[in-house]
């Protein structure tokens, strides 16, 4: 019996609202069809620890605010053959990024709701990744082959660029793509 | 009376057109759409936002087609591989210049920039964003100006000024500085000359001016002549 061999596709989950996940998972019925070529090797609705080797696709959902989503994304980069920026935190900053406009709101942003804003236990936790100076969008610390902007993007879109990915085609995103 | 007339080719195509008209129009008026921002039918072309410019061959140099009037023979090329790449360069730089977040915005998917980017495939940024804080002026009592949405278009001064008569808008410092402002830079509260039109509001092309608690697609108008008819027929603030 042939053996199709299975794309390798990972997602990451980094400072976002899981919302281009959802969208992801709103591809319904066609994820059935992906299922069918596609070996999930990492994803946060996935139990899998440690960023595997020799991934075919990652798409990565979130801006980069903390250390330890600089180096998750820089390992995912290291070991992907295809890294595709999913919605607007991904490509823009978007929200998240917000922030950036006060030069010091790495502080600023833990003293406003751990402080300011809480009225117990008045304290910035310290166990937790520390922050970045400044939240950036995927391409300005890794390349990134492809871009899909949204806010979400719609599920079309995304099994559009997975579609095109998996059949070895370069996806177009002229008229398809929209931020917001 | 007959009007002196001018040949020329856009894409290809042959057309005639009134002597003095732009190449924005010309090719408008024979079903060729050149892409453009700042420009608005009724007011003063001001060659602003670069998202028109068009070749003109024997020129090495581009041409805003909202500004440029029609000369005989001239053969114009709306649509090339360069000029496209020149509007995504556009697009992108108005995107970095200020805090441009179209999923907090009022005006999203009734943005002309947004639309823009939209239509010329523009997904990310080359450059890096700034990411401003632009003051805000909301002492009016329903419209508000969000200065970090402002891609300086001058829509609002231009229609201000020639529509409503009143000249309230101007623009203060220059390049990435400047700013729209009321009077003689006052909050919006205090202006003594602003009839609280609402025309700049609905001119804008994307989320700077709105009016507060209106949803932005019965705001935004594309074309002003309903704003001269109302002017004639003396519908405004009945």
């Amino acid at each position: 019996m042939e053996t199709i061999k299975k794309t390798k596709l990972a997602t990451i989950w980094l400072s976002g609202c899981s919302g281009c996940h959802m969208s992801f998972l709103d591809q319904d019925e066609l994820l059935l069809e992906l299922a069918k070529k596609i070996q999930l090797v990492y994803s946060p609705i996935a139990d899998i620890k440690i960023f595997p080797e020799n991934v075919d696709v990652t798409l990565v959902e979130g801006a980069v605010a903390n250390e330890e989503q600089l180096s998750l994304l820089k390992q995912a980069r290291e070991r992907t053959k295809i890294l595709v920026s999913l919605g607007d935190c991904a490509v823009t900053g978007n929200v998240t990024a917000l922030r950036n406009a006060w030069s010091n709101s790495d502080q600023a942003v833990l003293e406003r709701a751990y402080i300011e804003n809480a009225n117990a236990n008045q304290q910035i936790p310290t166990d937790v990744p520390k922050l970045l100076k400044k939240v950036h969008p995927l391409h300005e610390i890794v390349k990134v082959d492809y871009f899909i902007p949204g806010c979400p993007p719609a599920a079309d879109i995304i099994n559009y660029v997975l579609t095109e990915l998996l059949a070895g085609r370069k996806p177009n995103m002229e008229g398809r793509s929209k931020y917001g | 009376m007959s009007v002196a007339t001018v040949k020329l080719k856009i894409d290809d195509v042959e057309v005639e057109v009134p002597e003095g008209t732009t190449i924005l129009k010309a090719a408008k008026d024979n079903g060729i759409d050149i892409p453009t921002l700042c420009n608005l039918e009724g007011l003063t072309s001001y060659g602003g936002c670069r998202m028109c410019l068009v070749e003109i061959s024997g020129s090495p140099k581009l041409f805003p087609a909202c500004t440029t009037p029609v000369s005989p023979g001239i053969e114009v090329t709306t649509n090339s591989d360069l000029l496209h790449e020149y509007r995504k360069m556009t697009v992108q730089l108005l995107l970095s210049e200020r805090t441009h977040i179209c999923s907090v915005c009022i005006a999203n998917d009734h943005c002309e920039l947004q639309s823009l980017a939209n239509q010329l495939g523009v997904d990310h940024t080359m450059f890096e964003r700034n990411w401003t804080r632009e003051e805000i002026d909301l002492t009016h009592d329903f419209l508000v100006i969000d200065r970090n949405r402002c891609i300086l278009c001058t829509r609002c001064i231009r229609v201000c000024d020639e529509i409503e008569g009143v000249h309230t808008l101007d623009l203060k410092l220059r390049g990435k500085d400047a700013q729209v402002i009321m009077d003689l830079d006052n909050k919006w509260v205090n202006s003594c000359s602003c009839t609280s039109c609402r025309k700049c509001a609905k001119v804008c092309p994307v989320g700077a001016i709105y009016i507060e608690g209106e949803p932005v697609s019965h705001t935004k108008r594309k074309d002003i002549a309903e704003f001269i008819l109302a002017r004639r027929n003396r519908k405004w603030r009945q």
